[in-house]
């Protein structure tokens, strides 16, 4: 059974939600990743979200944009961020790890290579946020043939016969954007998080997870109480940007926020 | 030619495919919440295409407001100097705001009206896509905001006044390279956060579907116009067109009415910057690969880990890393050539045809100058070249003189 799946089935199990933090690998230097990783595992994460750094980050804010740039001046590249969850693997075995990025890393290592380079690394999912199902028939048939789930986005916007494209492409889970907007943006609205997860799960059994807007403890708990699970990036990023250079605080800020939410989610 | 020559299928007409696609290249490469918005955009314009209001109220602002049709020139006094093949401009220069940009902001702008939409944003490079569309808003009366890389604001300073006298906010960009594709991402971010009220008007035959399909039909009017006053003017169809190859706008508009004349050779130019061999360049076609940028797949100036790196070139307007993915697809079959011109040649092309025609070019059209001066000596002089000149150079002049050394 894949480890995404047992993930929720274990939580479900015990009336809890998933919360999955991202940070940007390499961010704000190649060390600093594992430690992080295995701090926020520590620190009550259900699964981790990985970002693979990318020039041009069309759909993350600011934020998130520094994050990329800060990773690429040490040349972090998808390679080296397969080699990152390598090493992860060592101590953890349970916990998910999800890549999330852009394509054309992707592209250019090649679709059957990378999904067997990230198999072997111990990746469990793959979001590219720039593929639609639409353009995403060859990556998808490359990851499942891999064993590893597509997770893709479903956004306001969607109406129901994309959410019914969506969720037939898709694996592990689904990953509701809450705000129209890039990463870190906008504030949650969440009567209408509420509104859509129930028109979303009109076409799907699959755990949905909301990300955007979520900043602390309050917002991680109101999300918890109606989604599977809780996605929190910028939030965390802009954490790591205000520690860099004392590389010490980032996994204790990180790990702060985190228990904070997840006390806020289990509450 | 070889796959050409094998087929009577015409090539107008055929590309892209109902998703967007030419051959491999193109496509929507898009996050999520931007999808419908897209669709919604490909039915409006599938809907206003055929629709006799929507056209006649585009060609009568065609006429009036940007003084279409545009000349086509004999260039005597050149072709005599280069001693071969006869040298047609095809003068977008002399649109208004002095570039064939406009031929595109004018028809998205009424698409825009229709939508209801009262925000347009839009990326510019050299700012004449910047200036082209804070022109067409301030008409219209609807908001806009320019997008544009901080390392473009300097170097194209009068371009941004003219915005601002428009009208227009211009947004520095401060992001990654801090030149023409920063400023698409930070446009379409923009988008993405305000879909709801605005239409994003982007400006070359790139980005996802339906942009490259719907600016090419609306530039393609340079072509339809050039390939009538050639038989005109000369009896008959050009041996040869050449177009400078950014995002590719101007290239596309005046080949496309021309892919099926098989006889008729194309010739698309990159800017090769400091040289091809330097690395310093803005060439995808000529020296990169393929891969997913901007919502296409095409091809792109990009490194063995698949980001994407600084290009460079003296012509805001052709420093892209990548290229529409309908040259991406009229390369792979063979129907177009690409080659690319230096920051050298295209300025000594710029001295000349200001010298000898009395015209200043823009960077940009100039590096399809140099190449027509390259190949014209080659060809007989019963043979005809089109080449587009596709903006005025005014505001290029102070690039010029820095170069130069002369402070103006």
């Amino acid at each position: 059974m894949s480890r995404i799946k047992n993930c929720f089935d274990k939580l479900k199990t015990g009336n809890r939600k998933a919360l999955i933090p991202y940070v940007t690998a390499g961010d704000p230097e190649p060390n600093v990743t594992v430690p992080l990783m295995h701090a926020m595992v520590n620190a009550g994460a259900d699964i981790v979200e990985l970002g693979v750094p990318f020039s041009d980050p069309m759909a993350d804010g600011p934020v998130i944009q520094r994050a990329a740039e800060r990773a690429l001046e040490h040349r972090v590249s998808l390679r080296d961020v397969l080699a990152m969850v390598t090493e992860f693997r060592r101590q953890d075995s349970h916990t998910p790890v999800i890549l999330m990025g852009y394509l054309n890393p992707v592209e250019v290592m090649g679709y059957a290579v990378f999904a067997e380079a990230a198999a072997q690394a111990g990746v469990d999912g793959v979001l590219t946020v720039d593929l639609p199902p639409e353009e995403a028939d060859e990556l998808v048939v490359a990851l499942k043939s891999q064993q590893l789930d597509p997770i893709f986005l479903l956004a306001p916007t969607s109406d129901d016969e994309r959410i019914k494209l969506i969720c037939g492409a898709a694996s592990g889970y689904v990953y509701y954007v809450a705000v129209k907007g890039v990463t870190g943006a906008g504030n949650l609205d969440v009567q209408a998080v509420t509104d859509k997860l129930e028109q979303i799960r009109k076409h799907t059994d699959l755990p949905v997870g909301v990300g955007f807007g979520i900043k602390d403890a309050g917002s991680a708990a109101a999300i918890a109480a109606v989604a599977d699970a809780v996605v929190v990036g910028s939030a965390l990023v802009q954490k790591v940007e205000q520690a860099a250079g004392q590389h010490d605080r980032i996994n204790t800020e990180i790990a702060g926020l985190l228990m904070q939410m997840r006390a806020g989610m289990d509450a | 030619m070889s796959q050409i020559e094998n087929t009577n299928e015409p090539l107008i007409g055929q590309m892209p495919d109902n998703r967007g696609h030419f051959g491999v290249y193109g496509g929507k490469f898009v996050a999520e919440t931007l999808m419908v918005p897209l669709q919604e955009l490909q039915n409006a314009y599938d809907q206003y295409l055929t629709d006799p209001d929507f056209i006649a109220e585009l060609d009568a602002d065609l006429q009036n407001y940007v003084g279409r049709p545009s000349p086509l020139y004999l260039a005597e006094g050149w072709t005599r100097r280069l001693g071969g093949a006869q040298i047609y401009l095809k003068r977008e220069d002399l649109n208004h705001t002095g570039a064939h940009k406009v031929n595109n902001t004018i028809g998205q702008a009424l698409l825009a009206k229709r939508l209801g939409k009262t925000r347009i944003i839009a990326e510019t490079g050299a700012g004449q896509h910047g200036v082209a569309t804070a022109t067409v808003a301030a008409r219209l009366g609807l908001k806009c905001v320019v997008y544009m890389g901080a390392v473009d604001i300097t170097r194209q300073a009068i371009n941004v006044y003219r915005m601002k006298l428009l009208g227009a906010e211009v947004v520095s960009v401060e992001s990654g390279s801090k030149t023409l594709k920063d400023a698409l991402n930070e446009a379409m971010r923009d988008w993405v956060t305000n879909i709801d009220d605005t239409f994003y008007i982007i400006g070359t035959v790139a980005g996802p579907h339906p942009y490259p399909a719907m600016v090419r039909d609306f530039q393609a009017i340079i072509g339809r116009e050039a390939r009538q006053q050639i038989q005109q003017q000369a009896g008959r169809l050009p041996d040869a067109l050449i177009a400078c190859v950014g995002g590719g706008s101007n290239a596309i508009g005046l080949f496309y009415p021309f892919l099926d004349d098989k006889d008729v050779a194309v010739y698309g130019v990159e800017a090769a910057g400091d040289g091809l061999d330097s690395g310093r360049h803005a060439a995808p076609l000529c020296a990169g690969r393929p891969g997913v940028l901007h919502g296409n797949r095409t091809y792109l100036m990009e490194d063995d880990d698949g980001q994407i790196i600084e290009t460079h070139s003296v012509s805001a307007g052709l420093d892209y890393p990548g290229v529409g993915p309908e040259h991406a697809w009229l390369k792979d079959i063979g129907r177009a050539e690409y080659v690319a011109i230096d920051d050298d040649e295209a300025l000594q092309a710029f001295h000349d045809l200001t010298r000898i025609e009395g015209i200043i070019p823009a960077l940009e059209s100039s590096h399809a100058l140099a190449y027509a001066s390259k190949l014209a000596p080659g060809m007989d002089k019963d043979q005809i070249i089109i080449v587009n000149l596709s903006g005025r150079g005014d505001k290029d002049i102070h690039t010029v003189a820095a170069l130069e050394g002369i402070e103006v």
